[in-house]
Formats: structure tokens, C-alpha cells, sequence
């Protein structure tokens, strides 16, 4: 599996995208030390050696805004992606192996949280709650697992009727114990597809907060630094391109990543579509 | 036409459970819209005036049930904050422009992605095909806002090609033709950026759907029988890839309404998004309640619609 995913080049490339933004995201303290919200020099300074993307309306280095703005990005990232994972994977575990009604039950709810707009509720949550993290991370972590719980369902569905599923149960293994020794590792690849692919979906999803003001007004954020640089687009085009790199390159790299695992993990998807070598394999059908 | 009746019917539990969710959390926020209005710190009296004549100080279910009541009636009640003015007038005026920036996103998504994939599905993985995927790929990932700011610093900004803000010139009082010029001027950037992540999706659907369905057998007898390439792509293998595109397109319009939140305000468009962001700051109940309620109707339409195109291009589904 590994040395499959080290062979498809885009995956590499969106893996080593986001191992550099998740360097910079752990170390934005070692990188661009010093307060990123404080003043570090005149004004509205084009890039130069002094600050590699030059300063913002307050005279802030923006090289340091942006790595920690990274930090902050990833960090909500992080949280969101681990509370849906944990939420996600338990419902599916449970959904797909125990089945009957608790299924049919849990899919319900699964498809209500499916057809949340989430974006629209958040701007509803953080406009009247207040913009902390907090808030955001609970918000996105409590609403965003369904796909996740779905594929995970779909996988653990098929796995409770392989074999060494069988043979666990016929030695006695409660069901707790086969739903973390032989269900949890097998689900854990595809589920990791999906967490990337949701991180992606995160990160625009708190940088459109922060860029319509409804951001954390204590940290830097990706999104609040575009949404400052809006009034001086004609002047200062720096303000506007380097945090936007910032959360690019961060997308790309998770959206790449998570592509690559989905093509092995299902050769017949939208990305992975190639032609036929011979006529002798015979495709499903494309619905 | 009993299909769509009963698909119609099937929605509103949906939307009535949207709808309780959102009237208990804007309940639930701490302030409301008197702070908003008034501001703090004045004179009691008037705070209590204020919330009589708003009713917010009828008990909750009361509150909500004059609500549902009047809804029921085809009435969204008044916004609070706008000048008292009925909250259904205040989003049919701004409708129109966000209907108008969505509808021509769509339609240069679809007619863009569905050339642009089969161009690339001819030669899978040679150079054109090469550039096309990868460039698909790379723009999905880019924040719409982003791409809006490099627009207007670039083409806006420094080219002088399109107009920055709004919807029409507001020194010049165009009418007639003139008038729809002006906003067709305005209206490009827009809708291209907004257009953007989904042109790129439906080129690398279409592209992956003609690339399995040119690989078949009807088309190499198609092939055969010595029809043009162009006529064996567009008439016979693109209807049989398109079934994937219409489900991407009609998945996506629910984001398309989203999305247009962050380019309105980049772009100062007059359309409802600008409309939510003054609601949500102002915490203007009715004005929310309303929009959200807008908004998931026209979503349930399009997925409705998305429904009817997939038996009208293929046959085989019928519903009943």
C-alpha cells in the first residue's frame, strides 16, 4: 500500500506539499520568531530581503503573519479532523458491523448531518456565538463526519463477513474487542482518505470565515490576512498573494494526497480513469 | 408529474427541521437584536419598548408558532434591523443579481468543462490532456476569494479590462441595451470566479467518463463504420458520460450558493450574500430565518431538478 502510494508521482508531490506545511505549521515559533501581530517596521513595503513578502497596512511582516496564520489554519484543521474521525469511525464501525436497526438508525441521522449547509451555519454559529476557535472547531468537528462514517460503514459492512471476522467471533472475541483489533485497521486507510480530503475542505472553510470577518480577532489567520489586504489591492498586490499561496499550497497538497490513496484504493474512480490496455479485463460498467 | 409532486412534499420535514434548528440558535446566542439596534449601555425603557414591539418577549414557542403562522400565509414577517421593511421584499430585491451570478457560473462550468474534458479525453495522458488535468487540479484547490483578489489586481487593476465593483456603473444611468451591457461588463469576472472550481470538477469528470466510454466497443464500431471522430465523441460516447456530470453539477449547486457569499463580498455584488453577512452581524432573526429558508428551497429544487435530467437523458431510469 505505501510503496504503491510512493509510486503515483502527484501523491508524492501533494504528500511532500503538506509535510512542508505541516513543518512550518509545528515550528511557525523557530521559523518567524516574534509576535505576528506586532508592528516590525514602516508600512506598506514591497518584498525585500528585510521581509521576504513585504509588510501590511500596520507595518506587520507579513512572512511572519503567514507562518503563523499556517499554524493557526492547521491547527483548527487538526482538531476538526480528529473529532470527526473519532465520531465518524464509531458510527460506522457500529453502523457496519452490528447492522438491523442501530444501522438503519445511525444512517438517518448520518443523512441529516449530510444535508447540513455547512458553511451557511457556520457564518449563523460564529456571527452569533462569537469568533473563537473554540466555537468553529466544535462546530465543523460535531458536523462533518458523515462521509466519513458512511465509507467507514460501507468497508466494516463487507469486513464483519470475511473469515477472520468469523473465526474471531467463533473463539469467543466480544464485539468490542473485534471492532478494534480486526475492524479498526482495515478501515483505517480509507477513512484517512476521507480526513484528508475534509481537511481540504477546513481549511477554505475557516479562511472564508476569517476573510468575511467573522475570524478568531486574537490569532492570524490565512483568511483574515486576505480579507485586511481587500482595501489596498491596487497597492499592495503582496498582501493578497502570499497568504493565499499559503492556504493553495496547503489544499493542494491534501487534495493531491488524498486523491492518490483514493485511485489505489478504487482504481475505477473519476481520477483514476484510464484506458483499458487490453480488452481482455472486463470492467464494471460505469454508471 | 406525481413523482415530482411527491418529491416536493417529501422536503418540507426537512426544511421545518432547518428551520426550528435555526429560529432555537439564534434564540440561543447571547444578545439580540435590541443590543444590535440600540446599541448598549441606554435607557432601559426603551429596551423594554424595543422587545415588546418586536415580541421578543413573548415566551419562545408562542414566538415561534406567529411565526410559522404567518409563513404558513406566504408572509417571512419584518426584518428587524432594515428599517422594519418585510424581510420578503428585502431578498426578492437582491435575488435577482445572485441568481444571475450563480445561473452564468453554471452554465460556463457545464458548456467550459464539457469541452474542455472531451478535448482531453481524445488523447488520454498526451501533453494537451497532460495540461488540461493538471491545471483542473491545481485551480479546484484555490480559495474562490483568492482568486477574486488576483482577478481584480490583475485584469481589474492593472489591465483596466473589467470594472471593479458592483453590478452597474454608478455615475452613468444606462437604459435599454446599454443598461444590459453594463452588467454583463460587471457580471464576467464574477461569474468566472465563481465558475472556477466547478468548470475544473466537471472537465475532469467529463474527461474520466469519456475516457472509459471511448475505450468500448460501440465505439470502435462506431469507429468502424467510418463515422468522424467528432460524431462518434459528441453523439454517440459524451450522452453515456454525461450521467456523472449531471450528478456533480446538481451536487453542486448548494455550494454554489455558499461560495457566492465570499465572492459578492469581494466583488461588492449586490446579491444576497452581502444581504446574509448584514443579517448575521446584526442578528436580525426574521432576515436569517428567511434567507436560510430560501435558500434550501432553491437547493431542493435543483436537486430535483438534477433527478428529472438524469431520466431525461437516459432512458432507462424512470421513476414512479
Amino acid at each position: 500500500m505505501v510503496r504503491r502510494f510512493l509510486r503515483s508521482p502527484s501523491g508524492v508531490f501533494g504528500g511532500a506539499l503538506f509535510l512542508v506545511v505541516a513543518v512550518v505549521a509545528l515550528l511557525a515559533g523557530t521559523i518567524a520568531p516574534g509576535d505576528p501581530l506586532a508592528s516590525a517596521g514602516a508600512s506598506l513595503q514591497s518584498p525585500s530581503l528585510d521581509h521576504v513578502m513585504g509588510t501590511d497596512n500596520f507595518g506587520r511582516d507579513l512572512f511572519r503573519a503567514v507562518v503563523h496564520g499556517t499554524r493557526t489554519s492547521m491547527t483548527v484543521v487538526a482538531a476538526v479532523v480528529a473529532m470527526s474521525l473519532v465520531i465518524g469511525m464509531v458510527v460506522g464501525m457500529v453502523s457496519g458491523y452490528v447492522g438491523g436497526v442501530v444501522d438503519s438508525v445511525l444512517m438517518r441521522v448520518t443523512e441529516m448531518f449530510q444535508s447540513v449547509p455547512r458553511f451557511f451555519l457556520a457564518i449563523l454559529v460564529v456571527g452569533l456565538f462569537g469568533s473563537g476557535l473554540d466555537n468553529l472547531v466544535l462546530l465543523l468537528g460535531l458536523t462533518s463526519w458523515d462521509l466519513l462514517a458512511r465509507v467507514v460503514r460501507a468497508e466494516s459492512l463487507s469486513l464483519r463477513k470475511r473469515e477472520f471476522v468469523d473465526a474471531a467471533r467463533s473463539m469467543g472475541a466480544s464485539p468490542v474487542r473485534i471492532l478494534l483489533r480486526h475492524i479498526l485497521p482495515n478501515v483505517l486507510p480509507s477513512a484517512v482518505v476521507v480526513a484528508s480530503l475534509l481537511g481540504s475542505r477546513v481549511i477554505l472553510i475557516e479562511a472564508a470565515l476569517a476573510f468575511i470577518g467573522l475570524g478568531d480577532p486574537n490569532a492570524v489567520s490565512l483568511g483574515s490576512l486576505l480579507d485586511n489586504a481587500q482595501q489596498f489591492l491596487s497597492v499592495a498586490w503582496w498582501m493578497s498573494a502570499f497568504p493565499g499561496i499559503a492556504i493553495a499550497v496547503a489544499v493542494l497538497g491534501l487534495n493531491l494526497m488524498g486523491d492518490a490513496v483514493n485511485d489505489l484504493l478504487n482504481p475505477l474512480s473519476v481520477t483514476a480513469a484510464r484506458p483499458r490496455r487490453s480488452y481482455k479485463g472486463v470492467l464494471a460498467p460505469a454508471k | 408529474m406525481g413523482y415530482v409532486v411527491r418529491r416536493l412534499l417529501q422536503t418540507l420535514p426537512t426544511i421545518a427541521a432547518i428551520l426550528v434548528i435555526a429560529f432555537l440558535m439564534v434564540q440561543l446566542a447571547p444578545g439580540d437584536a435590541v443590543d444590535a439596534l440600540a446599541g448598549g449601555g441606554g435607557d432601559e425603557a426603551y429596551y423594554d419598548y424595543l422587545r415588546s414591539y418586536l415580541q421578543l418577549d413573548r415566551p419562545l414557542p408562542e414566538q415561534f408558532l406567529s411565526y410559522a403562522g404567518h409563513l404558513l400565509r406566504g408572509d417571512m414577517s419584518i426584518s428587524f434591523v432594515q428599517g422594519g421593511r418585510p424581510v420578503a421584499e428585502l431578498i426578492a430585491q437582491r435575488l435577482p443579481a445572485t441568481l444571475l451570478l450563480i445561473s452564468t457560473a453554471l452554465l460556463i462550468a457545464t458548456a467550459g468543462g464539457l469541452v474542455l474534458g472531451s478535448l482531453a479525453a481524445r488523447r488520454p495522458f498526451g501533453a494537451f490532456d497532460m495540461g488540461i488535468t493538471t491545471t483542473a487540479l491545481v485551480s479546484y484547490s484555490l480559495p474562490a476569494f483568492w482568486l477574486a483578489q488576483l482577478a481584480l489586481i490583475t485584469l481589474a487593476f492593472r489591465l483596466g479590462l473589467f470594472p471593479v465593483q458592483g453590478m452597474t456603473d454608478a455615475r452613468a444611468d444606462y437604459t435599454g441595451l446599454a443598461h444590459y451591457l453594463d452588467v454583463g461588463r460587471h457580471l464576467v469576472l464574477p461569474a468566472l470566479v465563481l465558475a472556477t472550481s466547478d468548470l475544473a470538477l466537471v472537465t475532469r469528470v467529463t474527461r474520466a467518463g469519456l475516457v472509459q466510454e471511448l475505450d468500448r466497443d460501440y465505439v470502435r464500431t462506431a469507429k468502424g463504420l467510418g463515422l468522424r471522430e467528432r460524431d462518434v465523441v459528441v453523439r454517440h460516447a459524451l450522452p453515456n458520460a454525461l450521467l456523472p456530470v449531471v450528478t456533480v453539477i446538481g451536487n453542486r449547486i448548494g455550494l454554489l450558493f455558499t461560495v457566492t457569499v465570499v465572492v459578492e463580498t469581494v466583488f461588492g455584488w449586490p446579491g444576497l450574500g452581502t444581504l446574509l453577512l448584514q443579517a448575521a452581524q446584526t442578528r436580525d432573526r426574521p432576515l436569517l430565518l428567511g434567507m436560510m429558508l430560501v435558500v434550501a428551497a432553491f437547493v431542493t429544487l435543483a436537486n430535483l431538478a438534477t433527478d428529472l435530467i438524469y431520466a431525461w437523458i437516459d432512458p432507462r431510469i424512470r421513476f414512479d
